[in-house]
């Protein structure tokens, strides 16, 4: 019985701040309610209204455009380094070092603000492209470009990945890549017959971490939307858009709604992930 | 042999002899990565040395000039409340909340990497669902609980928690550390008469340092950085946190004040770069057995 002794913390903090909370959520979801007086009971009044919210509507599509094209375009950048740095050579730890640092700096206000200014009509950016002679526009205030900057913002902590991707490029043994060159494979095609196949385990755990992390992003949006998703609802995240019903609305039980409906989202998400990674994920030598 | 190696079919990660042009392209493209990955950093930092003139002025990435007039005038902060108050507060969140994921998620880890105990995988497979749980779904029931107890414009949102072992990372890290520790010198000490108290205060508390110090650090830097919970929760000036006065001041100063801003920005980033040249093994090794992010 030592064990539940050792485990009560954790336990209290299951019960208490997880599950509770999230029941309280679900029951609230069904209410109307400011703080300041008690929940009031609307049934699926919230969820209905959802549907028929247009802003509701434009952070699912923000949100959904944001994930898709960030995840697969820093994971393809994450493995790509990974393959160039991917070398028995001193050195390599350095430059291993210094490329995972963004991924460290990047989900800070800092960073947001910097990125901010630099994709601003003034910006670093746009010194950079008048050097080629093409002129430049405010990157951050323009609504057809703000959400490209914080795709690029999230690109550039492709670190973490890519560390990870190292790893699993050193657990691939040399015989394979001596085997495919003996039946005569080129670089190419040992990269798709021997590196990805043997990779696939990896990339899936990059892919599902990603995709979860991208759902959440928060801090960047927040802070190069100056609160309010601007310009034009443009980096209107789904997690901005809560915070605004929540806690500048002091809209409870809509944000609870909300909340529910996106666990229910990012739940799907993964199920979908882990249906599909097994059309394509290899795990050794046991299943073939 | 001999002659098919270099040219025809260079295989990938051998140690063979290889095109010499090869190495060079692949160096020049590791270098331009790198640049472009450090530009945005070595911007900042440049920009945050430049006078009012040069923020005008100067194009380039570096000062023509260093003046350490921004961070003077940036460290002023908000009316009333100066940066070294946010650097007081986020300093003192962030050592609690280390403190309390130590000593908190490593109760727990022993307990699920070494005792047994009914339902024992029933928690484990929870523990491992709630990794996945998103923290804004927790947000507005959270906040109406603390906002009953009276906690919200205190520390205690931010900490408490903490206390509870509700960073599932840390828990699975340990727990994943702890199963790499012989089992035998838990048997031998049980033979010698320890109980599972003292298994854990002789055995496995001296031998998890590794994994303390990992859980440490990234407790550090994620809460030097978080900025979602502070907000919600942190509500006076006197009180905000690093992440929220850099925002605030944002607000306040607006686009004209960009030197300023950028000067606290650096500052801002100061504590997390030392970690990082302090600790990037452990770093590294940190996120290759659990995926952890920065």
């Amino acid at each position: 019985m030592a064990g539940y002794v050792f485990l009560t913390p954790w336990l209290i903090g299951l019960i208490g701040i997880t599950a509770i909370p999230m029941l309280y959520s679900l029951y609230l979801s069904f209410t109307r309610y400011n703080l300041l007086r008690p929940p009031e009971w609307i049934g699926i009044a919230n969820y209905e209204r959802m549907l028929s919210d247009p802003n509701f509507r434009h952070a699912v599509w923000v949100t959904l455009m944001f994930a898709l094209v960030s995840v697969p375009l820093k994971l393809t950048v994450a493995l790509g380094v990974a393959l160039l740095l991917n070398r028995e050579r001193r050195g390599i730890g350095f430059f291993r070092a210094l490329l995972y640092l963004p991924s460290l700096l990047g989900g800070s206000v800092a960073l947001a603000i910097v990125w901010q200014a630099m994709f601003g009509v003034t910006g670093a950016f746009n010194n950079l492209l008048g050097l080629v002679g093409i002129e430049g526009r405010g990157w951050v205030n323009d609504p057809d470009t703000a959400l490209w900057t914080l795709v690029l913002l999230a690109v550039w902590q492709f670190g973490a990945p890519m560390v990870i991707f190292l790893a699993g490029l050193k657990q691939i043994p040399t015989e394979l890549y001596e085997a495919a060159w003996v039946d005569g494979a080129g670089r190419i095609r040992a990269f798709w017959h021997v590196t990805l196949p043997m990779l696939s385990p990896v990339i899936f755990f990059n892919l599902v971490l990603e995709m979860i992390n991208g759902f959440q992003g928060f801090t960047s949006a927040y802070v190069i939307g100056n609160g309010n998703g601007s310009p034009a609802g443009s980096t209107l995240l789904y997690t901005v858009y809560l915070y605004l019903r929540g806690f500048g609305n002091l809209q409870m039980g809509y944000a609870s709604a909300m909340a529910w409906v996106f666990l229910i989202a990012v739940g799907l998400l993964t199920v979908v992930l882990f249906t599909t990674g097994r059309m394509w994920v290899h795990y050794g030598d046991g299943d073939r | 042999m001999a002659t098919l190696t270099a040219t025809d079919h260079p295989p990938t990660t051998t140690r063979r002899v290889r095109h010499p042009i090869a190495g060079v392209l692949r160096w020049a493209v590791i270098i331009a990565v790198l640049l472009v990955v450090l530009y945005p950093l070595i911007w900042m930092v440049g920009t945050s040395f430049k006078s009012q003139r040069e923020l005008a002025s100067n194009l380039s990435v570096w000062p023509e000039v260093f003046t350490p007039g921004n961070y003077v005038e940036g460290w002023t902060g908000l009316p009333g409340v100066t940066f070294g108050r946010f650097f007081l507060n986020s300093i003192v969140l962030a050592c609690l909340v280390v403190l309390a994921n130590m000593a908190s998620c490593l109760v727990t880890a022993y307990a699920f990497a070494r005792l047994r105990f009914p339902l024992r995988s029933l928690w484990f497979a929870l523990m491992i669902g709630t990794l996945l749980l998103p923290s804004h779904v927790l947000i507005v029931p959270q906040f109406v609980l603390f906002t009953h107890f009276g906690w919200v414009g205190t520390l205690l949102p931010l900490v408490v928690p903490k206390l509870l072992a509700t960073e599932a990372f840390f828990v699975f890290l340990m727990v994943q550390f702890m199963r790499g520790v012989p089992r035998e010198l838990d048997e031998a000490a049980m033979i010698d008469g320890c109980g599972p108290y003292r298994v854990f205060w002789h055995i496995i508390l001296p031998l998890s340092r590794p994994a303390l110090v990992t859980t440490a650090i990234f407790s550090f830097i994620w809460t030097w950085n978080d900025f979602f919970t502070q907000l919600v929760y942190l509500s006076d000036p006197a009180d905000y946190t690093v992440p929220i006065g850099l925002r605030a001041f944002m607000d306040a100063a607006g686009q004209q004040a960009i030197g300023p801003m950028f000067a606290m920005s650096v500052l801002s980033l100061v504590p997390v770069f030392v970690f990082f040249l302090a600790f990037q093994r452990l770093l590294v090794a940190g996120i290759n057995t659990t995926g952890l992010k920065g």
